[in-house]
């Protein structure tokens, strides 16, 4: 039976944005969340392209775990399943994007391809599969994890803006500095464990 | 290419972690004490090394526009191979390193020493290559568990080096500490290295 009290989508979803954030206390995303958070434009451009392959990887790799690989006992192809899935969804965002906005694909740019070894995306599918969750829920904590990511990646840009004019002393200027601001939001955002 | 270079550029010269960022999210997520990091990067090491060898001996005959599929299926195998080992023979280590075992398939340096090296170069140094990149990531997550740890549970790899009387940062195994410890470290690396330069 379809389990779809309201309360407990809302737990899903508010754990997935603030409490165990995908970026900042789960670890997943952090390529893109170190290399494409410059800007707060491109922050955002990338934060909707993986939103976009968040939720119907999500949706697919579903129906590929519950129909193909349950009933054919072939569990342990779960990676290499969906890792495919992943990349053909990458291919496909890549094509529209490229035809519908030549400009967000200027400034992605290399990032695009590389949603396909993006762990979030890959990360959240798994942990779907494991938290045993239906339909309904993957959805949602799917959108929840997209939310997460991107909010984080866009607060990090807009930090990051901001660090581009302060005076950094030179060994810790670039990653290491982004490292310490990453963390210090990380501390902030563990002011929301409990909450759920 | 002189192997004893491959060797150098994997451990040091362009160490995957302090020098060219690569595979942060396991660095940064398992790395709460010296035994997950040391697990996770051999872990990591030995499908490196299956794959670079395979790639290397498959260059050949991989059509160059399906090379990065290719290359993902070929690691996403070793994943799951290594997986299914750890999960027989390690079972805690399994359960500690949870998602981020089938998660190694989306490390980049694995994908990165496969586009860049083990499809441009002979077997034998792939193989080098593939075990010096996996070695210098394994030192960089065990130097990063042990800090961490160190100053979170005041112990190494479980032994207790700071006693009964260290007031432990519960900070530093959490999330937030991991950033820290990070960037301090690759701050505390580019001193060292910025010294050399001068």
């Amino acid at each position: 039976m379809l389990d779809l009290s309201v309360s407990s989508l809302f737990a899903i979803l508010v754990s997935a944005i603030l409490v165990n954030n995908f970026v900042l206390s789960r670890f997943l995303g952090i390529c893109p969340f170190l290399g494409v958070s410059k800007q707060v434009e491109t922050a955002f451009g990338m934060g909707m392209a993986v939103t976009f392959v968040m939720s119907l990887a999500s949706i697919i790799t579903f129906v590929v775990q519950n129909y193909i690989l349950n009933p054919l006992g072939l569990q342990y192809m779960q990676t290499i399943m969906f890792i495919l899935v992943i990349a053909s969804l990458v291919q496909l965002v890549e094509m529209v994007i490229q035809k519908t906005s030549p400009a967000l694909y200027q400034s992605l740019g290399v990032f695009l391809p590389l949603i396909t070894t993006n762990c979030a995306v890959l990360g959240l599918t798994i942990l779907n599969i494991q938290e045993n969750y239906n339909i309904v829920e993957t959805i949602v904590h799917a959108i929840g994890a997209a939310v997460g990511f991107s909010l984080a990646i866009v607060l990090f840009a807009a930090i990051r803006e901001k660090l581009e004019i302060a005076n950094v002393p030179e060994p810790f200027k670039g990653f290491p500095i982004a490292l310490l601001t990453a963390g210090l939001m990380s501390l902030a955002f563990l002011g929301f464990s409990g909450l759920v | 290419m002189n192997m004893g270079n491959i060797v150098k550029n994997g451990i040091v010269r362009e160490n995957p972690v302090f020098i060219q960022f690569l595979g942060m999210c396991p660095v940064l997520a398992v790395t709460g004490t010296a035994t997950n990091g040391l697990g996770m990067g051999l872990a990591t090491t030995a499908v490196l090394l299956g794959s670079n060898t395979v790639i290397a001996l498959m260059k050949n005959f991989i059509p160059t526009k399906i090379r990065i599929p290719s290359f993902i299926v070929v690691i996403a195998t070793f994943v799951t191979m290594i997986g299914m080992i750890m999960n027989a023979y390690l079972p805690d280590l399994y359960n500690a390193l949870g998602i981020f075992i089938p998660l190694i398939v989306v490390n980049c340096l694995i994908l990165g020493r496969a586009e860049s090296f083990a499809s441009k170069n002979p077997t034998s140094s792939s193989i080098v290559d593939g075990i010096s990149m996996g070695l210098g990531f394994t030192l960089a997550l065990v130097v990063l568990g042990g800090v961490r740890e160190l100053f979170g549970s005041g112990s190494i790899f479980g032994v207790d080096l700071l006693g009964e009387a260290y007031p432990a940062m519960g900070i530093m195994i959490q999330p937030p500490g991991a950033f820290l410890a990070l960037g301090l470290l690759t701050a505390l690396f580019n001193v060292v290295i910025l010294k050399r330069i001068k």
